[in-house]
């Protein structure tokens, strides 16, 4: 029987890394993932997970670490956050190019400067063109789902993709929330054995595993790579049916909430979106037309499903907590391109909020509908807007 | 001359290469090096005289490629599909068996 | 490659070749030699990590392979962190990893990976205690990017960065004593070796192979094109190295030194005669050959000091 009980969504990644049953853990401590790693080291300690536990030196070490031991043909996983995250960065590239299924759970941090150890996505947005899959958690539950989703989609054979989970800093890692941890055999059924045919060292079959490609190659290589992203959009969907009759609790790359008959529709990630339904309830209930939609999967970037929502609404309004400077949000970037083809498309109002952990509140939320509405009239409107932001200190 | 003992190595590889591009660009076949005849780079090459070798087997052991090996009678064989000429094994002849002369072709 | 049976017998090599001709290093080159030297003594059941550095060119471009074993190539600042991670991964799948019939990992990283960029997952690998071999192939300078120094380029040579001038803009630093750091470690088994002195060498490939825990080996491997030496001169200059004391071989065991030169009562010979074969020395002054004379002594002493007290 699967146990309720609460927990942080640190302990519940740590839970699902217990129940995938990695083989190598390369860890090394940050905030706000430490506790990620230091419940691991507890299982390992105790018993309850049978595991190689590498205490390295530095996250670039930690996913050296993890990318060493998934091509030696096991699974893997780790955590970081924000400036772990971006030391990270070279190898996330070489961990894609390698087809090596590793997962990381990311307590999605700000980065320096100045030095912020508080919630925001500019950790891992900033690493979507590695090609990483990513998935983002709107609640405790959700962390410890999505990194068993994640094993499961990037060991497909069709896939063959590292995969992020990230979860917000302390408004998740940090704060408890009740947990269903499923059972062991339910999970064991689900991902199975990690058995790669094409990664694994083996004295009798001599390979070599990241040569060098030249310009009649390379190209070619980085193919399979788009390829492999591409396949994942229906290996996700797949494996989130495959969840959903496992474990019932049901996932979509896009999910959306109240969005019949609304014409604002909000878009947001993570545990912002919870924030955003509730306001989407205390609008519908003055009678104002709004809904929201929250991406759960942001790479591979849901496009068909993106151009489904856009059919719903006439103005999506963007809520990220990442900026792409001179552009605006990343979510703003990608939906543009997500639409600009469509003979009709509803307007995109991009609002950049909560940045370092700065709180998201409904007095925030009223400033970009007021926005979104302008958009909605056909008044003019700015297409990129910080919100919250204390112009008194400015 | 006896056989290049890459002979065999050079069959198979010729029979597995494939350019076709694997999931994370592994290798399969080890040795396929063998196919790329690096002789082609050699300016001077080593003129070998049975009659001064010891058979101390110095030059097969400081070959760099390695593109020496020995012969049933224990001298050294020069394998010119390989040697680039660096001329390590005619300096570290003790009896001046090998000497480097330019290539005529 | 086939040996007849009588002349193994008489080699002083294992006849094994699992370093297959056909691959890409310059002329002369000591790297590939060492390669060479590594397989003849771990065969097929080796795993090698390389980083990005001239070796990556060596053992193969896609689709090319030139090791007849398993080989992991890897970011230029990472060869101890991923040895790590395939040592974890093997002893988790049940693999035997180091002794006569277990797997060797073999890190195999240049200077500039070892001593510079490599240096804090050196230090990380060596400190946790992997069951792993990590060789540094010394070529004192940044090769495969072109002749840069590196903090294992001797004091007076010439590289594309510290290249002579009006201002005698000589590499003014002496070479970093990575062994040291290593030993500083306290790990089982750290030794000096040189591709001039294969048998050495391979008997110190085996003693890593039998000692657990983390072992390092810096194998002098010279570099024609970056040390505008003769190709043919590589062993030569190699057995200069030694014969000068300037590349002393050693080993450290358990924390007893012991000094392995060919001619151990032999006294050093005048550096010189290890500097003359190298263009990269030539705009040396007679004070720089001094200098470089007086640090080689000193180190030598330090060395049969430490040989004498912990040996």
């Amino acid at each position: 029987m699967p146990i309720r009980t609460v927990m942080k969504a640190n302990e519940a990644a740590a839970w699902a890394a217990k129940l995938a049953k990695p083989k190598v853990i390369a860890a090394f401590p940050i905030t706000p993932s430490t506790l990620v790693p230091e419940k691991i080291s507890e299982f390992v300690a105790d018993g309850e997970l049978d595991a190689e536990f590498i205490k390295v030196e530095s996250e670039h070490s930690a996913i050296s670490a993890c990318v060493g031991a998934s091509a030696a043909g096991v699974r893997t996983f780790t955590a970081t956050a924000s400036q772990g995250l971006a030391l990270m960065h070279e190898i996330l590239f070489i961990a894609a190019g390698m087809r090596l299924p590793i997962v990381i759970a990311v307590g999605n941090r700000a980065l320096s400067a100045p030095i912020n150890i508080w919630n925001d996505w500019q950790d891992t947005i900033s690493e979507r063109d590695t090609g990483w899959l990513q998935f983002y958690a709107e609640n405790n539950q959700e962390a410890l789902d999505l990194i068993l989703i994640a094993f499961k989609v990037a060991e497909d054979e069709r896939v063959l993709l590292p995969a992020m989970v990230g979860f917000d800093a302390f408004i998740l890692t940090h704060t408890v929330e009740p947990v269903e941890i499923p059972d062991q055999e339910v999970v064991d059924e689900f991902l199975g054995e990690y058995e790669p045919k094409h990664a694994y060292l083996d004295p009798a079959r001599p390979i070599t595993q990241g040569a060098l490609g030249f310009p009649a190659h390379y190209m070619e290589a980085r193919y399979t790579v788009w390829e492999a992203n591409e396949n994942a959009k229906k290996v996700i969907d797949e494996v989130f049916a495959e969840f959903e009759k496992k474990f019932g609790r049901k996932y979509q790359k896009v999910e959306e909430y109240r969005t019949e008959d609304a014409e604002v529709i909000f878009v947001t990630m993570g545990s912002l979106a919870g924030t955003v339904k509730e306001y989407v309830d205390h609008l519908r209930e003055q009678g104002l037309k709004v809904g929201v939609a929250k991406l759960t999967v942001y790479r591979p970037f849901p496009t068909e499903e993106v151009r489904e929502l856009a059919k719903k609404a006439k103005v999506l309004a963007l809520l990220e907590k990442n900026v792409t400077f001179s552009v605006g949000g990343a979510l703003f970037q990608d939906f543009s391109r997500a639409l600009v083809n469509l003979d009709e498309r509803p307007k995109i109002v991009d609002f950049i909020l909560g940045l370092g952990g700065r709180d998201v509140t409904f007095k925030d939320l009223d400033e970009a509908l007021a926005i979104a509405q302008r958009a909605l009239n056909g008044e003019e409107f700015d297409e990129v807007n910080w919100i919250g932001l204390r112009k008194e200190i400015l | 001359m006896a056989e290049s003992p890459f002979k065999a190595d050079i069959e198979r590889v010729q029979k597995e290469y494939s350019e076709k591009m694997t999931p994370g660009a592994i290798v399969y076949i080890p040795g396929s090096s063998v196919i790329n005849k690096t002789g082609s780079w050699r300016v001077f090459m080593p003129e070998f005289n049975r009659e001064k070798c010891t058979r101390c087997y110095l030059c097969y052991i400081y070959c760099p490629e390695p593109s020496i090996y020995i012969d049933e009678e224990g001298y050294p064989v020069f394998d010119y599909d390989y040697c680039k000429g660096c001329g390590i094994c005619a300096n570290e002849c003790p009896v001046d068996a090998i000497v480097m002369v330019r290539e005529t072709k | 490659m086939e040996i007849p049976e009588q002349v193994k017998k008489k080699l002083t090599l294992p006849a094994e070749e699992y370093f297959y001709a056909g691959h890409t290093a310059c002329q002369g080159c000591g790297a590939a030699l060492g390669l060479r030297y590594v397989l003849k003594a771990y065969g097929r059941k080796t795993i090698f990590a390389i980083p990005a550095c001239c070796s990556t060119i060596i053992a193969g471009a896609w689709p090319y392979n030139t090791l007849g074993a398993n080989l992991f190539q890897t970011a230029f600042e990472t060869t101890g962190a991923v040895l790590g991670g395939i040592e974890a991964a093997l002893k988790a799948r049940g693999i035997k990893v180091k002794g006569e019939d277990g797997v060797m990992i073999v890190g195999w990283a240049g200077d500039g990976g070892t001593a510079d960029i490599g240096l804090q997952a050196l230090s990380g690998f060596l400190e946790r205690g992997h069951d792993a071999l990590y060789i540094m192939y010394d070529n004192e300078a940044y090769m495969n990017t072109g002749i840069q120094r590196s903090s294992s380029t001797p004091y007076g040579a010439w590289t594309t960065n510290t290249p002579g001038g009006k201002r005698h803009f000589l590499e003014k630093r002496h070479k970093k004593k990575v062994i040291d750091i290593v030993i500083a470690h306290d790990i089982p088994y750290a030794a000096t070796a040189s591709v001039a002195y294969p048998e050495d060498f391979i008997r110190k490939l085996k003693t890593a192979q039998k000692t657990p825990g983390p072992s390092f080996i810096q194998l002098f491997a010279p570099c024609p094109t970056g040390w505008r030496s003769p190709t043919d001169k590589s062993i030569e200059i190699a057995r200069l190295a030694v014969q000068t004391a300037y590349f002393p071989l050693f080993e450290y065991k358990e924390g007893k030194y012991r000094i392995n030169m060919p001619n151990p009562k032999k006294e050093p010979k005048p550096i010189e005669e290890f500097l003359k074969l190298q263009g990269r020395f030539k705009y040396m002054t007679k004070e720089d050959i001094e200098t470089l004379q007086g640090w080689v002594l000193r180190e030598w002493e330090k060395l049969k000091k430490l040989a004498e007290v912990f040996g």
